[in-house]
């Protein structure tokens, strides 16, 4: 059902745990599913410096914080807003299509966490624009 | 790699004895049961040696057994049987909320055909309350289907209690006993049983082959139409592999019962008690109690059911839940939601059921695992707040 990639992700998750002091932070969730994920980010000159994650999700969740999580790390926050779920599930080498949902997520926490970044330090991102951080990704069709 | 399967509930594998008793039905004695030739009459022979096995186990008379394909079946056939073979007296039936599907979906077919259904709650811990059950029987009631044993929790319920009120009122009671044969004692007269539906895969026996148990004092209409097998009940040619299959399964369910019953009592025990000593917030679903003897259905606070399933799986150890994040549509489990169980422990849930080949070694193996799971997948829950000290 998952290459080993996601499986090798899932077991042994990259940027895992907590944070102490995070320039930003971002939680999305959805109600309808239970999925949660937490991400914190710090960010220097505009470059994310270091990245953490927590995940309450199946594997797939848990896998794509990881691989997500390890693509932002040392981008710019522009580079960072452009990732997609569609990029963190090339990432990953796949997904079984009724898990790409789980993608969304990741692509959403790290839009929160930039956004609410952005709001404290009264920024704007291109890459934010028609972002609305209370959007239920298992409203996006993704297959 | 060591493989561990603690999913007996969804089925179990088939027993040496089982197997070799099915093979020669295969390639000797293929013959039609309802051919008048040799090897027409062995074949005819081993299904009604077979259907005295079976009726022994559950107290019966061999003429109360009909073959179905499934438990599903056996469940379609009760239910619809009794609707419509009883509509001209009335079209109400009361069954519960926690339900397999196979009768669940079976009602809401009814509902759709002019058929009222009651669904009676149950308590936390998965039982019914026998006088819901009194005041839910209308005059119109015709039916009641409620489970011996619930497959996801394994709770017990008071199937003999439930039989007088049904026998008070003239109301046919049906009960789904496809998690309750070979592992707690069943008597279809002490029980006051009218339709009983059981399965043989479930009892080390072969798929694709169940049975339907009739009160000999009670009549339904037949549901699979055509030759006159089954004593003109149930038509089609006869699996009879595997209706000596599950003849053979329920031989050995009921030369061992009480040895088995302790074995998955003692075993079940030491697992629900060992993870409760080595892991905080954790419980146990379904009756401390009146429960079937290898289920062990436990909530694991902050780490996902699905997450622990698929760790478990690269680590060869088999188990379920009944809960599963695989489509938009997200459905926790329809008996853990009846049980009043909040949608986040639902979803942290999972069910590990132990049969006749587990070992105590096995199951160190799957709680020390659970262990390793448990530690690495709080950490990193948003959930979780370690407590200090």
């Amino acid at each position: 059902m998952f290459n080993d990639k996601v499986i090798d992700h899932f077991m042994n998750p990259h940027n895992a745990g907590d944070m102490e002091n995070p320039d930003a932070e971002g939680t999305i969730g959805s109600p309808v599913c239970g999925d949660i994920m937490q991400i914190f980010l710090k960010i220097e000159d505009n470059i994310i410096k270091d990245v953490k994650f927590k995940t309450f999700g199946c594997g797939s969740a848990i896998a794509s914080s990881s691989v997500a999580t390890d693509m932002i790390k040392g981008k710019s926050i522009e580079d960072a807003l452009k990732i997609t779920n569609k990029d963190v599930v090339d990432e990953l080498g796949g997904l079984p299509s009724q898990k790409v949902h789980c993608s969304v997520l990741s692509e959403q926490a790290i839009k929160t966490a930039i956004y609410n970044y952005a709001k404290k330090h009264n920024l704007e991102f291109e890459g934010l624009k028609g972002f609305n951080p209370d959007y239920d990704p298992h409203e996006h069709h993704d297959e | 790699m060591k493989e561990v399967y603690l999913d007996y509930s969804a089925t179990t594998p088939v027993k040496k004895e089982v197997l070799d008793a099915m093979l020669p039905f295969f390639i000797n004695s293929y013959g039609n049961p309802s051919s008048l030739y040799k090897k027409g009459r062995e074949a005819k022979a081993a299904i009604s040696d077979a259907r005295k096995k079976i009726a022994d186990l559950i107290g019966a008379s061999e003429r109360e057994i009909i073959f179905t394909s499934s438990g599903t079946e056996a469940d379609n056939w009760a239910v619809k049987g009794a609707a419509y073979g009883n509509s001209h007296k009335g079209n109400h039936i009361i069954t519960t909320k926690i339900e397999h599907h196979a009768l669940l979906h079976t009602c809401e077919f009814l509902a759709d055909n002019g058929f009222e259904i009651t669904y009676l709650d149950v308590d936390q811990y998965g039982m019914i309350n026998l006088e819901d059950l009194k005041n839910a029987i209308k005059e119109n009631t015709i039916l009641v289907s409620i489970m011996l044993v619930n497959n996801e929790i394994g709770t017990i319920q008071p199937i003999k209690e439930i039989g007088k009120i049904t026998r008070n009122h003239g109301i046919l009671f049906h009960t789904d006993a496809v998690q309750a044969l070979g592992n707690i004692e069943i008597n279809v007269d002490d029980m006051n049983i009218d339709l009983l539906s059981i399965s043989s895969h479930k009892i080390y026996g072969p798929k694709g082959i169940g049975a339907l148990y009739i009160n000999k004092k009670i009549k339904i209409p037949n549901f699979i139409h055509g030759g006159a097998q089954e004593y003109q009940k149930r038509a089609g040619t006869e699996n009879v592999p595997g209706i000596v299959g599950f003849g053979k399964a329920a031989e050995l369910a009921k030369e061992n019962l009480a040895e088995h019953i302790e074995k998955l009592t003692h075993l079940r025990n030491y697992f629900v008690d060992t993870i409760l000593e080595k892991i905080e917030e954790v419980t146990l679903n379904g009756h401390p109690q009146k429960r079937h003897p290898g289920n062990i259905n436990m909530t694991f606070s902050y780490v996902e059911g699905e997450t622990m399933l698929l760790y478990l799986d690269v680590q060869g150890i088999s188990a379920s839940s009944g809960s599963a994040c695989s489509s938009s549509s997200f459905q926790a489990s329809h008996v853990l939601k009846a049980i009043g169980i909040p949608l986040e422990n639902a979803l942290s849930s999972v069910r590990f059921t132990i049969g006749d080949f587990t070992t105590k070694e096995d199951l160190d193996y799957v709680i020390d695992t659970i262990v390793t799971i448990v530690n690495k997948y709080r950490k990193i829950s948003p959930f979780y707040k370690e407590k200090k000290g």
